[in-house]
């Protein structure tokens, strides 16, 4: 059911929802959080079916920011949408004007009481997620670089500068399945890394979380070489007694090659919009190691990396510590540096 | 119980990393009995499903075994059916290329020495070829008179024998025996080949997702910990009720009944689960021990006669259907005296639970499928409102939905709108979404990969299973001399002597 209103405001359409919620016949939704999605009016469309494809798994009110243009008067137009296909509520909020510039205003009083708010940006984000009117809202902030049409490295590497905890990015999620092959390699031919490999298309975000991840966890120079992609195409970690590598050739299918074993295929499919979101959803805290691989980012970039109130309180250690440059440094950030 | 565990030192792995799932190391899996409907069903979409969402190791293999005359392409070509018919998630070319280079088919029956040595040989070539170092499980989907035959094969040919680092398990499905002394001779069957650890009981009711949302909701909230004891609990009932017949399954369901099929094992579970203590902490020892402290505090009525039921269904009108009665089912010997009906009351002698009974009922051809464990509340003890403003006010309860439409509903009193004072109950429901429940693993994937990375927090050990049958016994023996089971119409929730039952403690069944 789809309730229209013109000329809005936050208050009505709270009272839209209402009603909408009771011509239903008030149904158990059992909504656990507010999921907003801030697009412009082209990328609404396919933002908005991958955010209600999440919300079959993770019941939530769905508020879809939709920024028009900011000239001319302040206007809010809203689509009220309760009780067909999945569970749960979904508003779209199309800002004009100056409104444009005050969408917290129209966000705030539609939040679900005491549940968490994540916050989602499909395609341009701003340069301090955190500091965004908007996300302050959010306990997680979703930005996607590779969805940047221009220098998405530059693009990550400024995320990772303005990092603040709660902040995530899907370049990061895309990984999840990587590293989870890499760790299970390792699982089965645990020798010590000495260096390491990882190569992909030349603008891809993943492949220098990827890099930054490694160089945390092994403390190795890990080097990124380019191929023609599509994403990554493998990562080689070489080790005294031979190389552990996974390559993907064709997005769809890896090769699983380690010491003193058979070669094995393993399905490694580029996952959906959608299933990427669930995965970010599952969990709402810090990511910590996240936070630890956009700091490496940084500093394998020549950056001071961003200080993070959590690494003090929670792992007592100075941030510093985080701050002083590895032994590795200079070599991998002379490699990098070649993109 | 793992030998090693190198992920301890895995530099990529972290505890706060909770982003990687656990893959299971290399490993391969032996079905006996790859033919029947559980394998088809169940084993293969699990292996399936496991693969798609990326939690079986590279190189995992299946190794059927039955006595068919296949060659490993024609095993291939079954597997590849059953999934496309029964797996949850969406087939994919490239998963199915990951798994069907592992497919090995082995022919023969559970004598043949020729086809144990064959399968001996095959999962050494895997080892080799698939990197599978080793390690297997075998999991045994066979009635259990065939089990002696095939453990002591596995014996004979050295396929149980785990070399160092490697592992060797067995998977066993119920039933666990048909009475305490058969579950005693299984297991010393079983365990004269696998030690106690590498022994793992399969109960998949307890890899539902709702059956652990028990533990959850019990020892994550406040809210439900200080009322659930006997000083608000009035009494708890359990439910499992199909609205099938036995179907093809008379071979199996003849003799075994209800209270053996069902009660035994996932009813005395669910009962632990809501009764049990809060444990120390969430691994299988502790679980372990707080269930088995509950099953062994249980008390059975004195008089079986009176607490007690179980009936048989007749050939009745069962939701728009017309359906034959037990005595008609194919198969089915007209001197059978087998219930499909069971209900019973146990008492749990601890602080806790003093004095409040827990109903058990199971049947087939009842009302609806329903699976439900409803705590019900004491009334208030004094109500300010004149009697005619309650008189439709009932017993709090509070409901754990288990299957289908998994949740949970709290019933309580809430004024009728109106000038009137008027009290009446009503619910409040929480559900799982539909399709959460869909997207989550099924029960069979996580203990399927639960067997292969050798976590059992989730598996009933032998202890378990011995204590379940030292309830039951008895009351199997009483109604062993009954004879005949009362009959109640198929479509109905079971025959009069169950509500007499609980009409003789003053309260009656909740319609699930």
């Amino acid at each position: 059911m789809a309730t229209e209103l013109t000329s809005t405001n936050a208050s009505k359409v709270a009272s839209a929802l209402l009603l909408a919620r009771r011509k239903a016949g008030s149904p158990a939704m059992g909504m656990v959080m507010t999921f907003v999605v801030v697009t412009d009016e082209g990328d609404h469309y396919d933002a908005l079916r991958a955010a209600r494809a999440v919300s079959r798994e993770h019941p939530s009110r769905i508020l879809g920011v939709i920024r028009r243009s900011a000239r001319g008067a302040a206007n809010l137009d809203a689509e009220v949408r309760v009780g067909d296909g999945p569970s749960g509520e979904q508003v779209l909020l199309r800002m004009s004007g100056e409104l444009t510039k005050h969408p917290e205003s129209v966000v705030l009083p539609l939040l679900l009481p005491d549940s968490p708010v994540v916050i989602w940006w499909p395609g341009r984000a701003p340069e301090e997620p955190a500091k965004d009117p908007l996300g302050a809202l959010a306990q997680r902030r979703i930005t996607d670089m590779a969805a940047v049409k221009r220098g998405r490295a530059k693009a990550m590497l400024n995320q990772a500068k303005n990092y603040a905890p709660g902040n995530t990015d899907l370049s990061w999620t895309r990984l999840t399945p990587w590293r989870a092959l890499l760790a299970a390699a390792l699982d089965q031919f645990p020798a010590k890394v000495t260096c390491g490999e990882v190569a992909a298309e030349r603008s891809n975000p993943s492949a220098d979380l990827m890099a930054a991840w490694l160089t945390t966890r092994l403390e190795v120079p890990i080097e990124r070489v380019l191929s023609k992609g599509p994403g990554i195409t493998h990562v080689r970690l070489s080790t005294g007694g031979g190389d552990v590598e996974i390559s993907r050739p064709d997005g769809v299918l890896a090769e699983f090659t380690i010491p003193n074993a058979p070669n094995r295929p393993v399905a490694l499919k580029r996952r959906d919009t959608a299933e990427l979101l669930a995965e970010e959803l599952r969990r709402l805290d810090t990511d910590d190691i996240y936070q630890d691989t956009v700091k490496q980012l940084c500093l394998l970039a020549g950056h001071k990396p961003p200080t993070t109130p959590t690494s003090l309180s929670e792992k007592g250690e100075v941030v510093e510590d985080a701050a002083k440059p590895k032994p590795r440094k200079p070599s991998t950030a002379k490699k990098s540096s070649k993109r | 119980m793992t030998f090693f565990d190198p992920a301890s030192d895995n530099p990529l792995r972290d505890p706060q990393d909770r982003r990687l799932p656990r893959i299971a190391g290399p490993c391969g899996m032996v079905i006996f009995g790859v033919t029947g409907d559980l394998s088809r069903k169940k084993l293969m979409p699990a292996v399936y499903d496991l693969a798609n969402r990326g939690l079986l190791p590279p190189g995992f293999s299946l190794v059927g075994f039955a006595r068919r005359d296949w060659a490993d392409q024609d095993f291939a070509q079954i597997v590849h059916d059953a999934i496309k018919e029964y797996a949850r998630t969406e087939f994919r070319e490239e998963v199915w290329k990951q798994l069907s280079e592992g497919f090995r088919f082995v022919p023969g029956d559970f004598a043949d020495d020729v086809a144990f040595s064959q399968l001996h040989d095959t999962i050494e070539e895997l080892d080799r070829e698939r990197g599978t170092a080793g390690n297997h499980a075998f999991y045994l989907s066979i009635p259990p008179k065939f089990f002696p035959d095939v453990i002591g094969q596995l014996k004979e040919h050295s396929l149980a024998e785990s070399r160092a680092g490697a592992w060797r398990r067995v998977v066993v499905e119920k039933p666990f025996g048909h009475d305490l002394k058969s579950a005693q001779q299984l297991n010393a069957t079983v365990s004269e080949v696998f030690p106690q650890e590498s022994v793992f009981r399969i109960d998949h009711y307890l890899g539902k997702e709702t059956v652990q949302n028990i533990l959850a909701l019990r020892f994550a909230n406040q809210l439900f910990e200080p009322i659930w004891n006997a000083n608000y609990v009035d009494h708890v009932q359990i439910t499992m009720a199909e609205d099938i017949g036995i179907g093809g399954r008379a071979g199996y369901y003849d003799g075994i009944g209800a209270a053996r099929d069902v009660i035994q094992n996932h009813l005395l579970q669910l009962m632990a689960l809501t009764a049990m203590e809060e444990p120390t902490s969430f691994d299988a020892r502790s679980l372990r021990a707080e269930k088995k402290k509950v099953l062994r505090s249980v008390r059975r009525p004195e008089r079986l006669d009176l607490h007690t039921a179980r009936g048989r269904y007749v050939s009745g009108w069962a939701g728009g259907e017309k359906v034959k009665g037990f005595l008609e089912e194919d198969d089915i010997p007209k001197a059978s005296t087998t219930e499909t009906f069971a209900a019973i009351k146990l008492e749990i002698d601890t602080r806790r639970w003093a004095g409040v009974p827990f109903y058990l009922r199971h049947g087939k051809r009842l009302g609806r499928r329903v699976t439900e464990v409803a705590v019900v509340f004491k009334r208030a003890p004094h109500l300010p409102f004149s009697e005619t403003a309650t008189e439709e006010l009932g017993q709090n309860a509070l409901v754990i939905r288990v299957q289908p439409d998994e949740g949970i509903t709290v019933r309580f009193g809430s004024k009728v709108p109106g000038t009137a004072m008027e009290i009446r109950d009503v619910n409040m429901d929480f559900a799982y979404g539909g399709a959460f429940v869909e997207s989550s693993p099924e029960a069979y994937e996580r203990l399927i990969l639960d067997v292969l990375l050798g976590e059992p927090p989730l598996f009933p050990q032998h202890e378990e299973v011995e204590l379940s049958w030292r309830i039951l016994d008895p009351i199997l023996e009483y109604w062993a001399e009954l004879g005949k089971p009362d009959p109640y119409s198929a479509g109905t929730w079971g025959p009069p002597i169950a509500d007499e039952m609980l009409a003789r403690d003053g309260r009656v069944w909740r319609r699930p």
